[in-house]
């Protein structure tokens, strides 16, 4: 009865190409922003935002980023941790300042604000994220996997052994240092929770209109192309070297934010092996599969899938049943997989699929043919 | 949902009784995972240890203890949700048992004002009390343990070990790779060829490190592991007949499950300890009567006395013993966290103290100071008997040499406090 294009009258060619073309659905966009940037920020305290927004925030921007590459471009990565690990590090190096050694003398750049910092790490990463993306050009599918594989392992290797990397430290952590966005610290151990929440909320904003927009565009549509069947697309006068690389610069760019804010706004300190290992790579790919390919909210339904569901079972088991910690920690791993297994038979295109099955659904709500 | 929550706690909490439990210590455990090995016994000896004070004494000053348990995994956004999810408890001091939780919270306690205390881990220059306030790691620390490894093999050399080869194996993370700097400079000193072997987590895999071992032909083999790591090593150490004694493992690389799965090969493997091994003491007589024999042993109840064990039930036992010394200072039973940090900066423990709570030379005597949040560094080595199936001690508590580590935390905490712009100083 409200969600259906009759009546909703569109004058400009504009108006006809929104993202949201159904008034209904508009709205429910405005409402989610306005609750985000102007409900939530005063409802929270320390553990939801360390423990719920943050991860969900940040994972999200990740899963976006990966979707792009895997769910738009068709191109698989199991690379995702070592990216996020190249905007981490990028990111600490770019806070903290850039020191260069040249013929024995040191030139050293002013620490850059925070938040030209997680932009420049992702410019980093897309950088990162194209050299090995160019494997792609000649291998397909599995064996990019493999490739993209490879840039794991090399990265965190990198990390580990690059002294430079991490300034030296004995212990190769990298700890963020305190920084300030128009006098409001958001890293280090003073901040507020509401301006760590905004500040990765502005970033997932810009990042999602950001990738909507891409995939809606000329480029998006060259890489599912490529995706649905890259002869063709060559054919019909789709460079495929120009469509891949730049779906890797895209997805990376993306992902090097969220491992730049990972690092600095939500954990502090990280060491590569740890926190940006093969099992963060698996995550991220989980939440993209789970959440739906080629779905912008399939990446932010995966993630809250993935980040929220664990948080909630042990709250439920442990503070709210009173099981021992491990085994509501091992119930935790049977119910997650129980439910991923189900769902995936349910329905395999995840959960976006499942969305939009139900807006299909409420369009002819309550007078199904 | 947080008021369900909420409310289906309350319930779960009116259901088990009114329980006096004012003095909160949470315990980050990880019972899960490819660390759970050192995980549970240390759990289950921290939890015991409170468990005993409560049943025995009626609590710390006549507050009863609270444990809050939270299971991390060894992994540090888990971390971050156990702090966030406990600190609003009141909780009093922190104990994260993982280097990499460490670090993450030595900034966030500092910010809220709660102690943290990393017993034989951590951050090794937060023995720096002036820069770091909140962060413990009395009595001894990653630095102290190379220092005393290399006196055992000097000690055994007759005190000169030029020439020898020393190899470092260590897990590949901030833990492993604490002690390449004292170990650096100690080779400086004593003039030992250093060789680094990296194993990377979680330690499954050592075939090549030890190819190379074997290839190199090391006198001494040094080992910073945890975990799964620490049964691999020391299988491979056997495979290639790596001679036992020579090989010396850290105090988280000497428990009874790392020995136990290589058999009698692993008879005579070493490792440095800072505490009191075995069921000798006579608080295991009352942990039996009190909280075995009542049924109220934490996990499976079948670790009492492991060397985690020990070391779990050491950590708890210093810690109440700082609750008390802050009820002393502060006058009141009712401690807050930061009371709780007083208490531990004046903390005193000497051999009446151990020997009244039956744990006669358990560990050092020492006392903390603000200039010195590290404790005295002492330590000794155990061995493996495998026969027996027990770690003996067989060398007195010795000193590290303090000559080359304190210039390296003087250094350690001074780029820290740069960092991050602190103003260092005792007040």
């Amino acid at each position: 009865m409200f969600y259906r294009e009759a009546g909703d009258y569109k004058t400009t060619y504009q108006d006809d190409n929104q993202t949201f073309p159904i008034k209904f659905d508009r709205y429910r966009y405005y409402f989610v922003l306005v609750v985000a940037f102007a409900l939530i920020p005063f409802m929270l305290n320390d553990y939801w935002v360390n423990a719920i927004f943050m991860p969900f925030l940040i994972y999200s921007i990740a899963a976006i980023g990966l979707n792009i590459l895997v769910g738009y471009c068709g191109q698989v990565s199991l690379g995702t941790g070592g990216f996020m690990a190249v905007g981490a590090y990028a990111c600490y190096k770019f806070m903290t300042g850039i020191d260069i050694w040249l013929g024995g003398v040191q030139y050293a750049l002013p620490p850059i604000n925070i938040f030209f910092s997680v932009l420049l790490a992702g410019g980093v990463t897309a950088f990162v994220g194209v050299l090995f993306g160019l494997p792609s050009l000649r291998i397909k599918g599995f064996y990019l996997a493999v490739a993209t594989l490879a840039a794991q392992f090399f990265l965190v290797w990198l990390f580990n052994k690059w002294e430079w990397a991490y300034n030296y430290s004995a212990s190769g952590q990298i700890n963020a240092p305190e920084r300030f966005v128009f006098g409001v610290p958001v890293t280090g151990p003073n901040t507020e929770a509401w301006a760590t929440y905004l500040f990765c909320l502005v970033f997932l904003t810009i990042v999602a209109v950001l990738a909507r927009n891409l995939t809606r565009g000329s480029s998006g549509r060259k890489w599912m192309a490529i995706r649905d069947m890259d002869i063709a697309a060559e054919i019909i006068g789709v460079n495929p070297l120009k469509a891949k690389l730049t779906a890797f610069a895209v997805s990376s760019f993306f992902i090097g934010i969220s491992g730049a804010l990972f690092f600095s706004v939500y954990l502090g300190a990280v060491e590569v092996g740890e926190a940006f290992g093969i099992n963060k790579s698996f995550l991220v790919l989980f939440m993209v599969i789970i959440g739906g390919l080629g779905s912008i909210f399939g990446s932010f339904a995966g993630a809250a899938f993935l980040v929220l569901l664990p948080v909630l079972l042990k709250n439920v088991l442990v503070s709210g049943l009173g099981w021992p910690t491990d085994l509501a920690a091992h119930f935790e791993f049977l119910i997650v997989g129980a439910l991923i297994i189900g769902f995936l038979i349910a329905e395999p295109h995840g959960l976006a699929q499942l969305w939009r099955v139900a807006k299909e659904k409420l369009r002819l709500w309550p007078f199904p043919h | 949902m947080k008021k369900t929550l909420a409310t289906m706690a309350l319930a779960a909490t009116m259901v088990a009784g009114p329980v006096m439990a004012d003095l909160v210590f949470p315990s980050l455990s990880y019972r899960t995972g490819p660390y759970a090995a050192g995980g549970i016994p240390f759990a289950d000896g921290y939890a015991d240890y409170f468990t005993l004070l409560n049943e025995r004494d009626g609590g710390i000053g006549g507050v009863k203890a609270k444990l809050l348990e939270c299971e991390t995994g060894y992994n540090t956004e888990k971390g971050v949700e156990c702090y966030e999810a406990t600190k609003g408890e009141g909780a009093l001091v922190y104990q994260p048992l993982s280097t990499g939780i460490t670090y993450q919270l030595i900034p966030k306690t500092t910010a809220d004002d709660i102690p943290m205390h990393t017993m034989g881990y951590g951050r090794t220059s937060a023995a720096n009390g002036a820069v770091f306030s909140h962060t413990f790691n009395y009595p001894a620390n990653y630095w102290n343990g190379a220092s005393i490894g290399i006196n055992h093999l000097l000690e055994i050399n007759g005190g000169d070990i030029k020439g020898k080869k020393v190899a470092l194996v260590y897990h590949n993370s901030a833990y492993g790779k604490e002690p390449i700097r004292t170990l650096e400079e100690l080779s400086k000193k004593h003039g030992y060829e250093l060789n680094l072997v990296p194993v990377d987590h979680p330690g499954q895999e050592q075939k090549s490190q030890w190819l190379q071992i074997r290839r190199d032909k090391p006198d001494y083999v040094i080992m910073y592991g945890w975990g799964v790591m620490n049964q691999v090593a020391i299988q491979e150490a056997a495979n290639i007949r790596f001679p036992m004694e020579n090989f010396i493992g850290i105090w988280w690389s000497g428990a009874e499950h790392d020995v136990l799965s290589a058999g009698d090969k692993a008879n005579g493997y070493k490792a440095i300890t800072f505490h009191g091994v075995g069921r000798d003491f006579p608080v295991f007589d009352d942990i039996k009567t009190h909280v075995v024999d009542k049924g109220l042993a934490a996990g499976a109840g079948d670790q009492v006395g492991n060397v985690l064990y020990n070391r779990g039930l050491y950590a708890a036992m210093l810690a109440a013993e700082a609750a008390k010394t802050a009820q002393g200072i502060h006058g009141t039973a009712d401690i807050t966290a930061s009371m709780m940090r007083d208490g531990m900066e004046a903390l005193e423990i000497n051999e009446e103290k151990m020997t009244a709570l039956g744990m006669p030379n358990f560990g050092p005597s020492f006392k903390v100071s603000c200039m010195n949040h590290g404790g005295p560094g002492l330590g000794g080595m155990t061995q493996w008997d495998a026969a027996a199936q027990k770690w003996n001690l067989i060398s007195d508590f010795g000193p590290s040499d303090m000559e080359v580590i304190q210039p390296l935390i003087d250094a350690d905490s001074a780029a820290y406090a740069k960092e991050n712009s602190l103003e260092a100083g005792c007040k």
